[in-house]
This record gives C-alpha cells, structure tokens and sequence, in this order.
C-alpha cells in the first residue's frame, strides 16, 4: 500500500530563483550510475559547492534550514532535462513536498508519481511565506491537500494543484503501474491495432 | 466541429479512463537509452514484471558514449557499466539495440526518423525531454521521467492528462542565412521559456509548411524549451517522401494504406486551438542567446537588454545571467570571444545540418585557439558525411570530426567545456554548468552560425562571415 499525502507539516527552506533547471537540481554527470541510491548528496551540487567541493554560501547548507522538509521555490520549477534523477535527489534529501508558483510539465509529473507533492500558491501568497520563513526559519508550514490550503503563522493561503495529481496523493494512487496493469487484455487489442515499426527484410 | 492531430492521435490512442480522471494512453513506439532505463528495468524486475510489448521498444546508446575513441572498456568504468547495462537489458527482455558499430546508433532523436521509426499518427514516448523532435512527423511524442519508462516497458501505457494546444504560426520567407534553429529561439524569446507551460505546440503557417523535414525537426525539438510538452507539424508530401523507403517505413500495398492512414491525423480546417499566435518570417534574424535560458535570446545585430528594458518579472533571472555570463547590459553580443565552438546535438547534428555549414565553410580556417568540434548525430549521417566529403571539408577548416554521441550538449562523456569558457553551441540548452563545467558558459545558436564564430574567434554574423545574402 502505498503512501497518502493528506497533511505534510514542516519547516521550510527558501530556495529563490526563476526557472530553475533540471540540471542545476541535479548536474548531469551525477546521473552517471545505475540506480538512484545516494542522488540526495548531489543536490544543487554545483551551486553548492565549489570546485574544490568546498561548501559554499546556499539555503540548503545554512544550519538554520537544516532538517527542512518542504522546499521553496518561485516560478518554472523544474525546467529543462526529464531526468527524474532530479526528484529523486530532492525527495533522497529528505524533502516531502515543494510549494512554488508553477512547475515544468516533465518535472511535475515525475515527482507526483515517486510521492512527491508540488503544490502552487499564488505570487502574492508564495512572495508571504518565503518573507515569513526568512525571518524565522524555525516556522511550522502546513501543506493540506485534503482542504487545498497551506498554513503558516496566522496565514491560510490556498493552494492549487492538479486535481487528478492532488487525488493520486490524497488516496495513496500516486503510482499508477497497478491500475495501469489492470487492462490487461485491453492492451493486447490495441496492440494489434495499432500498426508499429517493422524492418523490412 | 472539426478537431486538431492532437485530439485525434489521443483519442486513436486512449485505452480508458483511470479512476482519478487521467487518461491511459496507448505508446505506439517506445524509445530507450543507457541513462534513464537502467532504473526502470530494476522497478520492473523488482515488480516480476517483463516488457509487455518489446516489437514496440527500440534501444540506443548516446549520452555517454566518448566521440574520440570508442574502444571498449572506456576509459570511465560508469559509462562502460551504463552500456553493458543496456545491452544486458535489451538482450533479456529481446529489444532490438542499435549498439555501437551497427551502423544505426546515435542520438535517439536523429535515429527515429532516420530508420523510418518515428511515423506520423504514433503516439512516442522516451525517457528524454527532446522526444518532442519526433513531432515534425505528426507524431505525438514526448520526455517521460524513469517511473514511466517503467510503466510503459511494463503496459505499454502511460497515465496522461490531455494538454491544451496553441497554434503557432510562422508566415512568408525565412531571409538568407536564417534556419529554424532562429525560428525557434525567436518563438521562445516572444513565447518564454514558461509559455507552453501546459500546451501542446502546432507549428504550421507557411514558412514551416515549406521547410524540410529536418528544418521541422530542429523546431519541435525545442518546443520543450518554450515549457511545452510536445510540438508537432501536420503530416504532408514533405513528411511522406523523407519516410518513403526508409528501413522501417511501410512498404508496398501498406505504404498507400499507411500514407492514407497519416492523412487522416492532420488538423481539421475548423479545428479549435486554445490559443493561436502568428509569427513573420521576415521579422526572424539569425538568432543567439545571452543568457542562461534558452529564452534569453536576441537577433545577432541586436544589445543584450537592459534591465529596465525587461518586464518586471524577468529582471532577477536577467541580473543572474549577466552575472554568470560576464556580460553587461546594452552590450553588443557581436564580438563577444569564443573558446569552444560545437556543432552537434540532437537539435542540430543531422545530415542536412552539416551539407548546410559545409557549403560555405570551404576555404575558411577556424581562429587560431578556438577549440572546434563536429559530433554528428548518428553513425549514418558519419558515413554519408564521408561520402560526401563533408567531413573532409570540417576537417580542412580545422574542426575535429568526431564519433557520434550526444557529446558536450549535456557533457555525459569526455567532452565538456573548462573553467568559464565560452561556447558556441548548436545545441539546446544554455543553462549554468549545462556543458560540463560549473562555470563554462553557452551561447545558442544555428550550425553555421557555430562555423561562423569558430572562423571568426568570436560571435559573428554568419551572413558576414560568409557572405549569405548581402
């Protein structure tokens, strides 16, 4: 049984940006393995280290974000490569949700379906909560997916998510491959349908 | 009401509905390579599931692969370990494999069409977000992430949720010197990087109508820049007479059926779009990037905007880029010097874009210091480049001709960019470390506007360059 994102409570790291690309989430050459294992230490590798892989100033090395489980993040989160390694890494980081304002389409869909919530609030609301956990980074965000709000101090701001995406997460059907599986003879028939490649000779 | 090719390879293709709304769509072709499907054969041994419909699956092998010495084992054991990966995985489950030396690897995206896989109607799905290429076959194709690969290695299905769809057309005559490399980077600057966002991307009008099937190739690819899922142009006589012959292409009586077959996908005359927009042709000059988005583009004569210039909300992505890339506001992006110069990519790196620079690099010499590289797309277009005595011309001018691979666009193997060197690449993708290097830094734009720079030492204006046009 999988998983149900009803209610995510956490603390929240301010990650500001636009348009932030797969390959900064996670630089190509650490896909360069056969599993996902271990993806969680690459994250924003670049931006957070050095050459000489020294620690540079960024939200995810500052000691007051430590132990942040939800990320923050602005607009076109997520654009560019359709690697799932990124996900990946941010869900291996220990994150369990993101609130932005918007998401790439590739990025959105990968990390709904490794149980992994993206949620939008609306600029004015995203521009409140970055402010609010800037100046206390020890504040409890709450990500409600059942009432489609997030709570924050004395803030309810609501949120917008794909419905079907929003239900997946809700009820614990964020992985589809089981229903998926269950059309079985369907997919016989439209396999004999449907003409495919066949090399000639 | 009539409807568009989207709406009607959809609905060819939609098995049912699942219980939270989304649609099960049916993947005509399935395409694989070493980077995103080891994962995805683990989920599926993990599951004791097989591949359901492996006569639908086709495997190749380019993000890793060196383009200087392809002697097995590589030099790096990780890249040695992704290929045996994929052969042992194919070999298991019987997917064919166009492995190294088999005359038909290459970059997924320049294969497909090639070998005559990629057909109008299909729906195509691939662990890479530059699947939307297939699309210039009115095809409806797109980048999945490694749990859908799973999905469709184990169904052949994918959950999906149905895009809105914006037509976009480009009218009247593309001036000398202008490709659809500059279409497209003119479309993202006007459109943005975000502006697909949920959209399915139409090309039509007649400037796409008239251009050939690579042309068409090199725009959907980059739909995925504008924040599009998919791109796509209606099938015609340009479509059919690039499939006709081709290895996988329907052959005899079932080449009419087929042709009959792909008409029946394009748009309807009334079919309703979400959203349309018009571009002229005449308005589109060769195009380069300045920044770190692929949106971040101006016409080669053009400033690199000042801050105010820019909407409010593009300002902060704007100051970065600046920073990152050296460069300051109001400044001529001409003459800006180059180190490295690339030509190759599943963007650019296909027969037609080599003959093209070909044609006006003989008798020039690449600058002294600039370090410029050929990786063509696949080991048929290497071979017909030989032929043809493209790759000699390359080489004369100084170009190292290299093995095929997707090579520094993503720099997965050996060939990446040092320190902040500046690159001209005919790639698609100029965000911060894309090319390998946490610093290096990467100016878009078409193949012989890439020749034109390496000749040069700097960004130049190819039509100068080379005399196009003037």
């Amino acid at each position: 049984m999988l998983e149900s994102f009803t209610v995510i409570r956490g603390r929240a790291v301010p990650l500001r940006g636009e348009d932030i690309d797969t390959d900064r989430i996670l630089p190509a050459r650490f896909m360069k393995r056969l599993t996902f294992e271990g993806l969680g230490q690459y994250l924003f590798y670049d931006e957070r280290f050095d050459e000489g892989g020294n620690p540079k100033p960024h939200p995810l090395n500052d000691p007051k974000y430590q132990g942040a489980t939800i990320l923050l993040v602005e607009a076109g989160f997520g654009s560019g490569s359709s690697r799932e390694h990124a996900p990946q890494a941010i869900k291996r980081a220990g994150f369990r949700a993101i609130l932005g304002e918007s998401f790439a389409e590739i990025f959105f869909g990968n990390a709904t379906a490794i149980g992994l919530p993206c949620a939008s609030l609306a600029p004015g609301d995203l521009a409140a909560l970055f402010q609010a956990v800037e100046e206390n980074p020890s504040l409890e965000v709450e990500i409600d997916l059942v009432n489609k709000e997030v709570r924050f101090g004395d803030r309810v701001a609501p949120l917008s998510i794909r419905e079907e995406a929003r239900e997946a997460l809700t009820e614990g059907l964020w992985d589809p491959i089981g229903e998926l599986l269950e059309a079985g003879e369907l997919l016989d028939q439209f396999d004999q349908r449907l003409p495919h490649p066949r090399r000639a000779g | 009401m009539g409807r568009t090719l989207y709406d009607k390879v959809w609905e060819a293709h939609e098995v049912r509905k699942l219980r939270n709304g989304q649609s099960q769509l049916f993947i005509d072709l399935h395409l694989l390579h070493e980077v995103t499907s080891p994962q995805a054969f683990g989920m599926l041994k993990d599951l004791g599931l097989k591949v359901r419909f492996p006569h639908r699956t086709f495997a190749t092998v380019d993000h890793i692969v060196p383009t200087h010495d392809r002697t097995e084992p590589f030099q790096d054991p990780l890249a040695q370990a992704m290929l045996e990966a994929l052969r042992e995985n194919t070999r298991e489950h019987g997917i064919p494999f166009f492995d190294l030396g088999s005359g038909d690897q290459g970059i997924v995206h320049v294969i497909g069409p090639q070998l005559g896989l990629t057909q109008p109607g299909m729906t195509i799905a691939c662990g890479d977000s530059h699947t939307s290429t297939h699309g210039a076959f009115g095809a409806v194709a797109f980048g999945i992430g490694t749990s859908q690969v799973r999905d469709v290695l184990a169904t052949q299905t994918l959950a999906a949720k149905k895009l809105k769809v914006r037509r976009i057309n480009v009218e009247g005559r593309l001036g000398p010197g202008v490709y659809a490399k500059d279409v497209i980077l003119h479309i993202i600057r006007h459109l943005g990087v975000k502006g697909g966002l949920g959209y399915a991307y139409e090309y039509g009008g007649s400037t796409v109508e008239a251009m050939d099937m690579e042309s068409r190739m090199t725009l959907c690819n980059m739909s995925i820049e504008g924040g599009a899922r998919i791109g796509y142009v209606n099938p015609d006589e340009t479509t059919f007479a690039y499939l006709e012959g081709r290895p996988y292409s329907p052959k005899g009586p079932e080449w009419e059926e087929a042709k009959r077959r792909w008409l029946s996908f394009r748009s309807d005359p009334d079919a309703p779009y979400d959203d349309v927009v018009t571009f002229r042709a005449e308005g589109i000059a060769p195009t380069v990037t300045w920044g770190i988005t692929p949106g971040q583009a101006i016409p080669i004569d053009g400033r690199i905007p000042l801050l105010e210039e820019l909407p409010e909300e593009e300002r902060a992505v704007a100051e970065e880029a600046l920073a990152y890339m050296g460069f300051k506001p109001g400044q001529p992006i001409q003459g800006v010097t180059v180190q490295v110069a690339f030509i190759g990519s599943c963007t650019n790196a296909r027969l037609s874009d080599l003959r093209e620079v070909a044609r006006h690099l003989k008798g020039h010499r690449v600058k002294k210091g600039v370090r410029a590289l050929v990786v063509p797309g696949s080991e048929w277009v290497a071979m017909k480049a030989e032929e043809e005595g493209i790759a000699e011309v390359f080489r004369e001018a100084g170009f190292e001709w290299r093995m095929p691979g997707c090579s520094m666009c993503l720099a997965m193997n050996p060939d990446r960019l040092e320190g902040d060197e500046l690159c001209a690449s005919s790639s698609n993708r100029n965000y911060k470390g894309r090319m390998g290097s946490p610093r290096g830094r990467t100016v878009l734009m078409s193949p012989l506007m890439v020749a034109a720079a390496a000749i040069a030492g700097e960004i130049a204006d190819a039509r100068e360059v080379f005399g196009i046009g003037r």
